[in-house]
């Protein structure tokens, strides 16, 4: 039996492996998701056509790293897992519904004649419930779950307050911001510039929400607010929020002077700076201020055979992804393609 | 709440056992879709001939429903043991996780990124490279069966582990796991219980052209390869099945003598062929038996001992009217599949295969045959391992999320009318594709590889309506 945990630390190794991978997951299907968010406000049928048609290589894929996000945290972290999937029971299964409804979507849409507007609504509105439920289980988990012993204990609805639901609000128009950039990048004519204008008109929300999470989680907590308002931490930590400040800015400046391909990547920036104060706060907890990642960790031959395998696989996996993006790149065009 | 005095047990089993038999009809078709569209490539390839293509491009419509209804049920399968089982989680997930973990690695991703190739990539990669994709997922398919069922078989069988005090369970060989002693027999059990699934299909399908005196040409095709599976496969997955029965004997006997609806120990012990089980009057009623067939099958000696039911605590035993039923169905569509395949053969040899119209009413009906078996051949492993989610080591009932009924009963209730309206509606399309049929007269219009100009093709299909 081989365990690497005698000269690696293994737990902090998955904790940022299960990090990556959620972050990109957040990042890539956040995008498609956005897509679908935006889907019944287009121009026309055509436009919308070329949305679906823009993502649909991708959406399986992308949805893939939610799954490496929830089969790792079962693999790495077992307690953490299974602490809080019982408490986000109902949001969790709400999403995984959404997912159902804007998955078959794709495949149905394209089959269906007089039942078409029934699938973009399904993929409307099934885009829009995964990701506030994304959103509401963000809000619920920073604020942190009852836990007796190794279980969950608190109640079904634990994770429904007004903060959960203006995060979720927050998530919806964050992956819109996402959505609308890629469709600038990716189409042209009135369906770029539609999305365009979708951009300039999200970022604002995405501005404001930013700003009231930014100034609610150390307040609402005050060991967050130790951690950034204590020096020397608060110089160290100062320029991410001004990062988000600044991409905020260089997005609007490029919507407006028509820049195609910047708005997507810097809104990508806009993610990871709030990723990395979200990151940086809730250190080192997996299930806030219960469990921290060191106690959840699974056993140490566990999580050497998974390492091995990530080490192995994540690059090939990350160059055939990368090499689908690329066969793919260009502008969409709105024919059914299969 | 209402549903509260509901055994949260007994609700989370329903709603596994439901979202896991709706999830598992489209990887059995998938699995042996991937594989055949990758050997219709191939052919198409080195031949030349159209028709594998046309053949291909149809089927690979059905493919991209059936997959893409698989991908979103399975996703809902990878939260359910944390949602539903947690506490089997916490205290499995150092065994588990990784085999689970590895799947979505070595599997999930080649099978998701390829497909859009397959799909989309016509006109952007060459034929040897789209010919890759296929091959690719395909392979992805199969790797994906082996670790689920490594983990399911584990499950069954667990080995390679050891109980810490803190009552975790904790690894202590991987290939003992991974290659556990119930592993090797329902992964190739489930493999070609996949293809079978695939080939009644496409035989189905044939059958339906052939019997309407359309699409000839690739109906023979379809056909004429459905029947290679029937004729070869049916009867080996026979003896796969035998030999998967007498790895579950040696392992998990309280679930062959469930199979059997056995309850004494006994040499020379009967097949009963039917009977009504009586799990509280511990007997089975009205047995139409075979003098000691069951001894012969099972121990291979006419008067071989086999263990009944009454050997094992009244807690302990499986439900058996599940078991024994189940495995009469899966046994009985397997007996119907060889019977399939030698008609076909002797149809053939006759020259009468793709003219012998019942023949061809025979194969349409055959068409759910597979999806039928799997379910039971599921039921009869999943039903007779109970009272055990890990078999000798931890039972269902300690396993259970601390979720009150009340929310597990509402997202039964849903799950239910979701996946209701999600197949109804998959299944709709996939009639309709196949009764479109393969695209052969159109020639591509334009550059684009599009075959008629959208708006066209709309209105011919909204006339078809």
């Amino acid at each position: 039996m081989f365990n690497f945990a005698t000269f690696l630390d293994l737990p902090l190794i998955w904790y940022a492996l299960i990090g990556v991978a959620l972050f990109l997951y957040v990042l890539l299907d956040g995008f498609d998701l956005g897509v679908g968010i935006l889907f019944p406000f287009a121009p026309s049928d055509q436009c919308r056509d070329r949305m679906m048609n823009s993502i649909a290589p991708f959406w399986d894929g992308n949805e893939t790293w939610l799954v490496l996000g929830g089969g790792g945290l079962f693999a790495a972290f077992p307690l953490a897992y299974a602490i809080l999937m019982p408490a986000f029971y109902i949001p969790v299964i709400l999403m995984l519904l959404g997912l159902i409804f804007r998955g078959v979507a794709f495949e149905f849409r394209f089959k269906a004649v007089r039942s078409r507007r029934v699938w973009d609504y399904a993929f409307h509105f099934g885009s829009i419930v995964a990701t506030f439920m994304q959103g509401m289980l963000l809000g619920a988990f920073v604020q942190g779950v009852k836990v007796d012993g190794r279980s969950f204990a608190g109640g079904p609805f634990d994770w429904l307050n007004a903060y959960s639901v203006m995060v979720g609000m927050a998530l919806v128009f964050g992956y819109a911001l996402l959505g609308a950039t890629w469709l600038v990048m990716k189409t042209d004519g009135i369906t770029q510039e539609w999305a365009r204008r979708c951009a300039a008109y999200v970022l604002s929300y995405v501005g404001l929400f930013l700003a009231i999470v930014s100034i609610s989680m150390p307040m609402m907590n005050p060991g967050v607010r130790a951690l950034w308002f204590s020096l020397p931490n608060l110089y160290l930590l100062l320029p991410i929020p001004l990062c988000s400040v600044a991409l905020l800015i260089l997005i609007w400046r490029d919507l407006h002077k028509g820049k195609e391909y910047r708005p997507f990547f810097l809104s990508f920036g806009v993610f990871v700076t709030g990723y990395l104060g979200l990151g940086i706060s809730l250190w080192p907890w997996l299930v806030p201020f219960q469990v921290t990642f060191r106690q959840a960790a699974a056993a140490g031959p566990s999580q050497s055979l998974l390492l091995v395998g990530t080490l192995v696989m994540l690059p090939v996996v990350l160059t055939y992804t990368g090499y689908c993006y690329y066969l793919f790149r260009g502008k969409t065009s709105h024919e059914a393609a299969y | 709440m209402i549903f509260d005095k509901l055994d949260p047990v007994l609700l989370g089993r329903i709603q596994f056992a439901f979202t896991v038999s709706f999830h598992i009809l489209f990887p059995a078709f998938t699995i042996g879709l991937a594989s055949w569209l990758a050997v219709l490539e191939w052919r198409w390839l080195k031949t030349g001939k159209e028709v594998y293509a046309d053949v291909y491009r149809m089927w690979v419509k059905v493919f991209a429903v059936t997959f893409g209804m698989g991908v979103v049920s399975g996703v809902v399968m990878s939260f359910q043991f944390g949602t539903n089982w947690s506490v089997f989680s916490d205290r499995a997930g150092n065994v588990l996780g990784p085999l689970l973990g590895y799947e979505v690695l070595t599997a999930f991703f080649l099978e998701a990124s390829f497909l859009g190739v397959m799909l989309f990539g016509w006109n952007r990669v060459s034929p040897r490279m789209h010919f890759a994709s296929t091959f690719i997922v395909a392979g992805g398919t199969l790797i994906s069966a082996f670790w689920i069922l490594s983990a399911n078989s584990w499950m069954q069988t667990p080995a390679g582990f050891e109980a810490g005090a803190d009552g975790l369970l904790y690894p202590t060989n991987w290939l003992e796991i991974i290659f556990n002693p119930s592993f090797p027999y329902r992964f190739v059990h489930m493999v070609v219980a996949a293809y079978l699934t695939t080939a009644f299909v496409v035989a189905g399908v044939g059958g339906f052209y052939l019997l309407r005196g359309r699409q000839v040409p690739q109906a023979r095709i379809m056909l004429g390869m459905a029947m290679i599976m029937a004729i070869f496969v049916a009867p080996v997955q026979l003896l796969f099945g035998d030999l998967h029965g007498l790895n579950t004997l040696k392992h998990q006997p309280a679930k062959v003598a469930a199979m059997e609806g056995l309850w004494e120990t006994q040499r020379g012990a009967p097949l009963k062929l039917f009977g009504l089980p009586d799990q509280a009057g511990e007997t089975t009623l009205h047995a139409i038996e075979i003098p000691k067939l069951s001894s012969l099958i099972l121990t291979h000696e006419l008067n071989g001992e086999v263990r009944g039911l009454k050997e094992w605590p009244r807690e302990e035993r499986p439900p058996v009217a599940w078991v024994f039923w189940t495995f009469r169905l899966m046994v009985g569509i397997g007996m119907l599949m060889i019977l399939t395949g030698v008609l076909g053969l002797f149809l053939h040899l006759r020259k009468r295969l793709f003219e012998t119209r019942w023949f061809h009413a025979w194969c349409v009906a055959m068409t759910p045959a597979g999806f039928l078996a799997v379910l039971a051949g599921w039921f009869v492993t999943e039903v007779g391992r109970q009272p055990y989610i890990i078999y000798g080591v931890m039972t269902t009932a300690e396993s259970v999320s601390p979720v009150p009924g009340t929310p597990v009963a509402i997202s039964l209730v849903t799950f239910v009318l979701v996946y209701g309206l999600m197949f109804g509606a998959g299944f709709y399309y996939i009639l309709k594709l196949i009764r479109k049929g393969p695209e052969v007269e159109e020639e591509a219009y334009g550059s684009h590889g599009v075959k008629k100009p959208p708006i066209l093709a709309e209105w011919a299909e909204e006339e078809g309506n």
